[in-house]
């Protein structure tokens, strides 16, 4: 950790402040990739989950993505004070102590793991402790602060709530919920770094070595076509098992293709360059916000058709 | 430093307690709401299983 901790100056803390704390945004897509995991796995192995436990299990998720993201707060409070982008969060604004903030997420994490093995299995509770465990210490205590590939391996934390989500329907992890593990791990690359393209010199000042500071924003921009390439195919596998349907193969071709295109129009841009036109940057942000509502609407699809009963393989199940 | 005015630290200390009660009364309801869950989970095993059926 660095010695620029900035004193906050002291404020008391909302209910906003707390839920702040948890990452909702981060906490609204893995709730939703997780929940699309429990029922696509009950929609194909035919297993069925009391709609309580069920509830419950996805609340566990909740909690532990909120739990993790209060941990990564904790931790990373002293550049959080630095960077303008963060410099509002509920522990560099003064609103919530550190040492709160970190009972918090360790309290959360113990009762979402306990929840989750109440209501489901051991393997899907031990899932989700790796999963927070992953975020919290792996990737925010060690990867972030260490190398350019740490979103491309960290990352791996918030592909696993599908993964969850069907051990907590079937006990097990076929190759259908790795498949939607490998759609969320080949995806947050282009998404984070179309957003780090943005954000580089605020990274830069706190010496946190994402691609755009270590390699040039010219390097980012390649990556992310790079992992778009990559994504779109893998975003087409459930084709192939039987996972998706027909919707799920309309929206993924369509959806890899708009991507697609966003990655090829900012690898040809200057975004993230010194001379960045403002045209660019806008690019680089628009992109951001597509890779949000890409994810959303590809597993949105996966979610239609299984739990509306509109699921029609290509290939047989 | 300058003192604090009397007044100015009563008031501070009446914030200091309203945000303490507040997040008391938050913790309290949390901590409710998680033994219910823990009560439905174990209801639920108990009348069927682990709560999950296979459907043929």
């Amino acid at each position: 950790m660095t010695d620029a901790i900035v004193t906050p100056q002291k404020r008391y803390a909302t209910a906003a402040d707390y839920v702040n704390l948890m990452k909702p945004r981060i906490m609204m897509l893995v709730v939703f990739t997780g929940f699309a995991g429990l029922v696509a796995a009950s929609s194909m192995t035919g297993v069925v989950i009391h709609p309580a436990m069920a509830a419950i299990a996805t609340l566990a998720v909740a909690l532990g993505s909120g739990a993790a993201g209060a941990i990564n707060m904790w931790y990373d409070s002293d550049i959080d004070a630095v960077m303008s982008r963060t410099s509002t969060r509920p522990i560099p604004s003064g609103a919530v102590p550190r040492d709160e903030a970190l009972a918090l997420g360790l309290i959360m994490s113990g009762v979402s793991v306990m929840l989750m093995w109440l209501a489901s299995n051991w393997l899907a509770a031990g899932l989700l402790a790796f999963s927070i465990f992953y975020y919290g210490v792996i990737y925010t205590m060690w990867l972030k602060r260490a190398t350019p590939q740490n979103i491309v391996i960290g990352g791996g934390a918030g592909a696993f709530p599908p993964v969850i989500g069907w051990a907590a329907v079937t006990g097990n992890m076929p190759l259908d919920a790795w498949i939607l593990f490998a759609i969320i791990f080949f995806w947050t690359p282009p998404h984070f770094w179309a957003l780090s393209l943005l954000a580089h010199k605020e990274y830069a000042k706190v010496s946190v070595p994402m691609l755009p500071v270590t390699h040039g924003a010219k390097v980012t921009r390649s990556q992310i076509l790079v992992y778009t390439l990559v994504l779109v195919p893998v975003s087409l596998l459930p084709l192939a098992t039987g996972l998706g349907g027909w919707i799920y193969g309309a929206a993924a071709l369509g959806l890899g293709a708009a991507f697609l295109a966003y990655a090829i129009r900012l690898a040809r841009s200057g975004a993230g360059d010194a001379n960045a036109s403002g045209t660019d940057m806008k690019l680089a942000k628009n992109t951001f916000v597509f890779s949000i509502l890409y994810l959303f609407a590809l597993f949105g699809a996966v979610l239609v058709e299984h739990a509306a009963g509109v699921h029609f393989p290509l290939i047989g199940t | 430093m300058a003192e604090m005015p009397d007044s100015a630290v009563s008031q501070l200390d009446a914030e200091a307690l309203k945000a303490r009660k507040r997040r008391n009364l938050w913790l309290g309801l949390a901590l409710v709401g998680f033994v219910a869950l823990v009560m439905v989970t174990t209801i639920i095993r108990l009348h069927g299983g682990i709560g999950v059926s296979e459907r043929m």
